[in-house]
């Protein structure tokens, strides 16, 4: 029987020595939480089914920090490391990979060049290929208003789905289920949904984006943004059957630790990795 | 091919000496493990200078395990890449999973060891293991040391005399993995 994933998400700031996790509220506000790989460490011996480290920095010049900090967690962590954040093309790809990532999970360069995500897939394989969506809702009060968009009925009212490159600060009009479609088309091995709405509010995962796109794609869909108890885990689970649920506060304050969140979820039957 | 790195640090982690080799000439080892992720054309493609040294070394009882593609690469041919021909150590083909549920298989999968006796699962009776892969093998001789289950049955490893097999990545599948590793590093 395959197990629900559990994964922290490291949101690496590049522009220190060692590399900071920081976390920020609905993409903005920043908080410090740790050394990069020092908790990646933590979070693999307490359970974690894989870890994700994004690469939040604004300047481009601190790839080869994250090349470190990879290295450095590959030494002791055995679980899948996935990076992500500002990668741009094959040769940055290459750069992770070498220094030990499994899987690269891409964004911004992949919708400005889709073709990057058939190109990823051909050289690095289809599961190492992650395309990161994050999408923010657009309500409308009919149809007619969102032309050639997916508009979903949501129990907060009619809305659709908007992109968002760099890490939330620009829209381009790209339909998120129309693009979940398409990078699957191309070879994407998964996707990683982030609700940008519901991102660093504690709040819950947007329920009604992550189970229209889970139900759309047939490549397995990672749930991201708003985790803030297991309950909003479990909840996630139940009501989306999706793949995996990532989550980076909770973990990182230390308000719950991923071992009690497995053990919540395997009270409620839900199959976790446990030992 | 792609997580040599990850094999090489478990490796290291384990206190083994791994040595990557780059050319046939450099393969000198007490045991040799081929890993491997992507499609079969090109990781045949890759192995192919090596291939009459893997032949040679197997000969003379060197163990040899084979982890995810590498596994794959043992049998006689793959659906992924029909043209190709595999190393054929073992009989049968590789096949895309046939199962209703989403592809990639992708996830900690609960092992059903089906030969106690591999001695890669010495000390090991269940547990998870971290798969990631759309094809498996289907063998046609009694090779399958373990399977797990994805909406049908899948092949999770094999073995035959000194040539092993994992479909799951044991270099990322935590302390189970170490174990099966450490298991195969001590033979």
């Amino acid at each position: 029987m395959l197990c629900h994933r559990i994964i922290p998400c490291l949101d690496c700031d590049l522009a220190f020595p060692e590399g900071r996790v920081v976390k920020g509220i609905e993409f903005k506000q920043i908080k410090y939480a740790g050394i990069p790989w020092q908790l990646a460490e933590k979070y693999y011996k307490d359970g974690a089914d894989e870890i994700v480290f994004l690469d939040i920095t604004a300047s481009h010049e601190k790839r080869e920090t994250m090349a470190r900090v990879i290295e450095k967690t590959s030494e002791k962590v055995f679980v899948p490391l996935t990076v992500g954040g500002g990668i741009r093309n094959i040769k940055e790809a290459r750069k992770v990979f070498n220094a030990g990532a499994d899987k690269i999970s891409i964004n911004t360069a992949a919708i400005k060049d889709p073709t990057i995500v058939s190109e990823l897939a051909r050289y690095f394989g289809s599961q190492a290929c992650v395309v990161a969506i994050d999408a923010k809702r657009r309500y409308v009060t009919d149809q007619e208003e969102a032309q050639n968009k997916v508009v979903v009925e949501t129990p907060e009212g009619l809305c659709w789905f908007e992109c968002s490159i760099y890490g939330g600060r620009k829209f381009i009009g790209l339909d998120s289920i129309k693009w979940a479609l398409e990078v699957e088309e191309r070879g994407a091995g998964e996707i990683l949904l982030t609700s940008m709405d519901k991102d660093g509010t504690k709040e819950g995962y947007d329920i009604s984006l992550t189970k229209v796109i889970n139900e759309r794609v047939s490549i397995p869909v990672i749930a991201s943004g708003g985790c803030g108890t297991p309950k909003h885990i479990h909840e996630v689970f139940q009501k989306t059957q999706v793949s995996a649920a990532l989550a980076a506060s909770i973990f990182h304050y230390e308000t719950y630790s991923i071992k009690e969140v497995k053990e919540f979820l395997a009270k409620k039957e839900l199959a976790v990795r446990s030992g | 091919m792609g997580n040599i790195k990850s094999v090489c640090n478990t490796l290291k982690h384990l206190g083994a000496k791994p040595i990557i080799a780059n050319t046939p000439s450099e393969v000198k080892a007490e045991k040799i493990i081929i890993p491997g992720v992507g499609a079969f054309g090109k990781g045949m493609n890759n192995l192919k200078p090596f291939i009459p040294k893997i032949r040679e070394t197997l000969s003379s009882n060197v163990p040899l395990l084979g982890i995810c593609l590498g596994l794959q690469m043992f049998f006689e041919g793959s659906e992924e890449s029909p043209a190709t021909e595999g190393l054929g150590l073992m009989k049968g083909k590789v096949v895309k999973i046939g199962t209703k549920l989403r592809l990639p298989h992708i996830g900690w999968n609960s092992l059903e060891i089906r030969k106690e006796a591999c001695p890669l699962f010495k000390g090991i009776d269940k547990g998870y293991a971290y798969f990631i892969h759309s094809y498996h093998a289907l063998p046609e001789e009694n090779v399958v040391a373990a399977t797990t289950s994805y909406g049908c049955e899948i092949t999770a490893s094999v073995w035959k005399k000194n040539v092993f097999g994992t479909q799951f990545h044991l270099e990322k599948s935590g302390a189970l993995g170490l174990q099966i590793l450490k298991n195969f590093v001590e033979l």
